[in-house]
């Protein structure tokens, strides 16, 4: 279509219109993969140092968890592209959760936290690992209590937040503040965006292009983050339901969060049950029609679009330019006392 | 050609003659227009003009629905039997919101 429309414009207008519109045409495409210049945060929770420098304390501190092992880094290591390497989350006691932990970056810009969106904010997403029994086991009000008797923590409270004191409300705040500085930094791809041709090498065009058409990737990993925050059931064959577990929705039946695909290369192993360890397997499986094709509530979206070994190849080259550099986040040397 | 698929039996015949039909697109994962001022009796009609399904709903006590998976072209019925403020997302892309406030 719209190329039609630039050969109209060259026809009727000339070559200098024809021009315009084609550039015109070339920035409206690629806006939509620019990363945004600011990072969203609730009204009754913006972003301040203090409470940055308060949630990084919290998110780094084992005393968060029952017997003082595990933090919010354990599963979600700035190491390991804030994620952890493994293919379900190991807490407290060695407990192995029933899931991959996702990576916290980018979550900022995401409307339903975990893989099955549960949580419709950081903050409500913030307390769910603390409580639970194969993560951190963490009881709330003994946690209050807990963070109450050290005094460094009363102040940095009380410079986070004045006068409201150390409660589950500003222990999520802080934490989701924090949270919303793990942002992606510039890939190659930002810079081939902004107009550096030569950012990402050929196979990772080529990549992009199949990505963007006969792949239909975008589908799903749309816009800068690489996520519409659409549900999907990829055809994976095992027993989780997923979001469905939420309320009976037939098409929530094992339906996870489309993830980000910013710095990917960093989070294997993939998809919500860590089954998949290469991204080339984790293409082969959404390109071609799912693990298991013939599963209920297969996405629809889930078709064999017979990618070939090559041209798997080339995606995951694309794939590779969405690697920034690593984040300046270093776990803190000391905690409150 | 586009099916026409009703939600109930009553959204086809319990039509009055002030009603009016309000069409509601669903393209590039949005919905056009995202805010609808109606009135009882009157019909959304749900079109799916984007390439992929959409499943719209409403968990609103005043219109609970849930069409289900709606494949591109189809057009899906929904009548406004009651007053009140009918928040609609699609479930399998809830970034897509839709408000309809429906007046006696």
């Amino acid at each position: 279509m719209r190329e039609l429309g630039r050969f109209g414009a060259l026809l009727s207008g000339g070559v200098l219109a024809a021009m315009l519109t084609s550039t015109a045409v070339a920035k409206e495409d690629m806006s939509k993969w620019l990363r945004p210049e600011t990072v969203p945060a609730p009204k009754n929770n913006q972003i301040t140092p203090e409470r940055v420098e308060l949630g990084k304390l919290l998110y780094f501190d084992t005393r968060l968890s029952r017997d003082g092992t595990v933090s919010c880094a354990t599963c979600h290591n700035p190491e390991l592209g804030w994620s952890d390497g493994v293919p379900k989350a190991i807490g407290i006691e060695g407990r192995q959760g029933p899931r991959n932990s996702p990576t916290v970056l980018n979550t900022a810009y995401q409307r339903h936290q975990f893989w099955d969106g549960r949580a419709k904010s950081l903050e409500e997403q913030a307390l769910g690992p603390i409580q639970a029994d194969v993560e951190m086991d963490m009881d709330l009000d003994k946690l209050v209590e807990r963070l109450n008797g050290i005094k460094g923590y009363r102040t940095l409270f009380e410079k986070a937040y004045p006068g409201e004191g150390i409660t589950k409300e500003t222990i999520a705040k802080a934490i989701a503040t924090f949270e919303r500085t793990v942002v992606s930094t510039e890939a190659p791809f930002d810079r081939y965006v902004k107009g550096d041709k030569n950012a990402i090498d050929e196979r990772a065009k080529r990549g992009f292009a199949l990505f963007t058409g006969k792949g239909k990737c975008t589908n799903c990993h749309d816009g800068f983050n690489f996520t519409d925050g659409s549900f999907h059931n990829l055809g994976l064959g095992d027993a989780d339901i997923g979001r469905y577990k939420l309320k009976k929705r037939a098409s929530w039946y094992h339906a996870f969060k489309t993830p980000t695909l910013r710095d990917v290369t960093k989070t294997a192993p993939y998809f919500h049950d860590g089954s998949v360890k290469t991204l080339e397997e984790a293409t082969a499986i959404c390109g071609n029609g799912g693990r298991f094709p013939n599963s209920k509530n297969l996405s629809p979206l889930i078709e064999d679009r017979k990618l070939t070994p090559e041209e798997i190849r080339l995606i995951v080259d694309f794939l590779k330019t969405l690697e920034g550099e690593p984040l300046n986040i270093k776990a803190p040397k000391s905690f409150p006392m | 050609m586009k099916r026409l698929i009703a939600l109930s039996a009553a959204a086809l015949v319990a039509v009055s003659l002030q009603a009016a039909d309000h069409i509601v697109v669903q393209k590039d994962k949005a919905f056009h227009p995202n805010h609808i001022k109606a009135k009882v009796g009157d019909r959304i009609i749900f079109k799916n003009d984007d390439g992929f399904a959409h499943n719209a709903f409403s968990d609103s006590e005043v219109a609970e629905f849930d069409i289900g998976m709606q494949k591109p072209g189809q057009d899906v019925v929904v009548e406004m039997k009651k007053p009140g403020k009918v928040e609609v997302e699609c479930a399998i892309h809830p970034n897509m919101h839709l408000t309809i406030e429906v007046e006696k």
